[in-house]
């Protein structure tokens, strides 16, 4: 387990459960352990709940939800975040959880990118397939230009001052940053393999408004290797229908997109299946005991990726965490139709 | 059935046979084709089953819809030929389509 956790915040948040992942799975963890008066935490690394409904296919129906005939990602993710209102869970988006420690109170602690700190009796990972990250182009040697040259994101504009940039991409984000880096950069290069843009309609005009007042330059092509010393980007060559042309570039922020990847959980010292993570089907606990994983992220013989899976397996997982979380409690299984407690807690009685 | 070979970017090649209805995508990952990847699962929405249609096929297999073509753009070395596996459907027609793997997915 990594020792260099980011430095604690004033106050570690204290919870019953830290869920990482918004999407359907821990979103109805939070309704399954609500039931079980576990408080529940919930990071995700997106802006926004739903997870990969959400994200890649908020428009397309889901034919296989028990009782839903048809619902889309989106009305899916309404939905759950609808169920789960009574019990109030907190929402930590665009945060990505970094290190896990376990206390000697047993507690684990577990960071963010952030700087927030967790204490939680039990974590819950329903990361899906992974956090969404931006894409890396697969170039030759990117990676050491990475973080000083290569960006996937603007995180302070003043950092591109008087830069030769250039751009890669056709969506919003290539668009939204040539129009806002533009008026900073000494040059800037809007690079994109076709000459027809996903963006915003306004946003590709203004583009070529500056295309046409001479402030920028649009190319069509790919990159085809990158060309530098250390760690600072001098020139990128483009691959266009003309050959190729290289071009002076300081700067270069590829927007390919996004992927999901394990990320600093793999560092968690859970035993791992070719990055899924191992559970039992009783309590859906990993290796380490309070830790569990439900959904796309967890295997297990006869494991079947289907949201319907994770909303099982959230309920059973919730029955093991509340031993953990109230050891001792004597536990009365319950039905929401006839339970007057649970229906109290779901504020309809 | 029809069959459809996939070529490996160093030039080895594997046939396999498909029923029509599946996807191109669908077909490759039953029979473990190395270098289609299809993260999303076939909702279009990753480009990690990008191939290259052989020059003789591209009539049959068409053009890519617009979507497609959106999503193209998020993939690497993008040809004329370039299509997402996940959205070309296996017909009789297509019966000894040929398509070429690129060397990274990503």
């Amino acid at each position: 387990m990594p020792q260099d956790l980011p430095p604690p915040t004033d106050v570690a948040i204290e919870t019953d459960a830290l869920i990482i992942g918004a999407g359907p799975c821990g979103l109805f963890a939070v309704f399954e352990l609500g039931l079980l008066d576990i408080k529940a935490h919930v990071v995700d690394i997106l802006g926004k709940s739903g997870g990969q409904c959400a994200e890649l296919y908020p428009e397309k129906p889901i034919y296989d939800i028990p009782a839903l005939p048809i619902v889309t990602g989106q009305e899916l993710t309404d939905r759950l975040l609808q169920q789960i209102k009574p019990f109030n869970p907190t929402f930590h988006l665009g945060e990505r959880i970094d290190g896990l420690k376990r206390q000697s109170d047993g507690r684990f602690a577990v960071a963010t990118d952030a700087g927030k700190t967790f204490l939680a009796k039990v974590v819950v990972i329903a990361a899906g397939g992974g956090s969404f990250t931006p894409k890396r182009p697969p170039l030759e040697g990117i990676e050491a230009f990475e973080g000083t040259s290569v960006h996937y994101a603007v995180r302070r504009m003043e950092a591109f001052k008087d830069k030769h940039i250039l751009i890669v991409g056709g969506g919003d984000s290539a668009l939204d940053w040539t129009l806002n880096l533009q008026p900073l950069a000494k040059s800037l290069t809007l690079l994109h393999r076709r000459d027809d843009f996903r963006g915003a309609p306004h946003s590709v005009e203004q583009m070529r408004q500056l295309v046409a007042s001479g402030k920028m330059r649009l190319m069509i092509g790919q990159v085809g290797g990158l060309h530098g010393t250390g760690a600072e980007l001098e020139a990128v060559t483009v691959k266009t229908k003309d050959g190729d042309e290289r071009i002076a570039c300081n700067a270069m922020l590829p927007f390919f997109g996004l992927t999901m990847k394990l990320g600093p959980i793999a560092d968690w010292g859970l035993n791992l299946e070719e990055n899924l993570i191992p559970v039992d089907t009783e309590r859906f606990e990993t290796s380490t005991p309070g830790i569990f994983a439900i959904g796309d992220i967890n295997t297990y013989p006869g494991k079947l990726k289907l949201i319907l899976s994770g909303f099982h397996e959230a309920a059973l997982m919730s029955q093991a965490a509340q031993k953990i979380v109230y050891p001792g409690k004597k536990v009365l299984f319950q039905y929401t139709t006839s339970s007057s407690s649970l229906q109290k807690k779901l504020g309809v009685k | 059935m029809a069959k459809i070979t996939f070529i490996q970017p160093d030039g080895t090649s594997q046939t396999v046979t498909a029923d029509p209805g599946l996807t191109v995508m669908e077909a490759a990952k039953l029979n473990a084709i190395a270098g289609v990847e299809a993260e999303c699962g076939g909702a279009c929405a990753c480009a990690t089953c990008h191939v290259y249609i052989d020059e003789a096929w591209r009539a049959k297999t068409g053009k890519p819809a617009t979507m497609e073509e959106d999503m193209l753009d998020f993939a690497f070395d993008v040809q004329d030929t370039s299509r997402l596996a996940c959205q070309i459907k296996v017909t009789a027609d297509l019966d000894g389509l040929v398509v070429r793997v690129p060397a990274k997915q990503f």
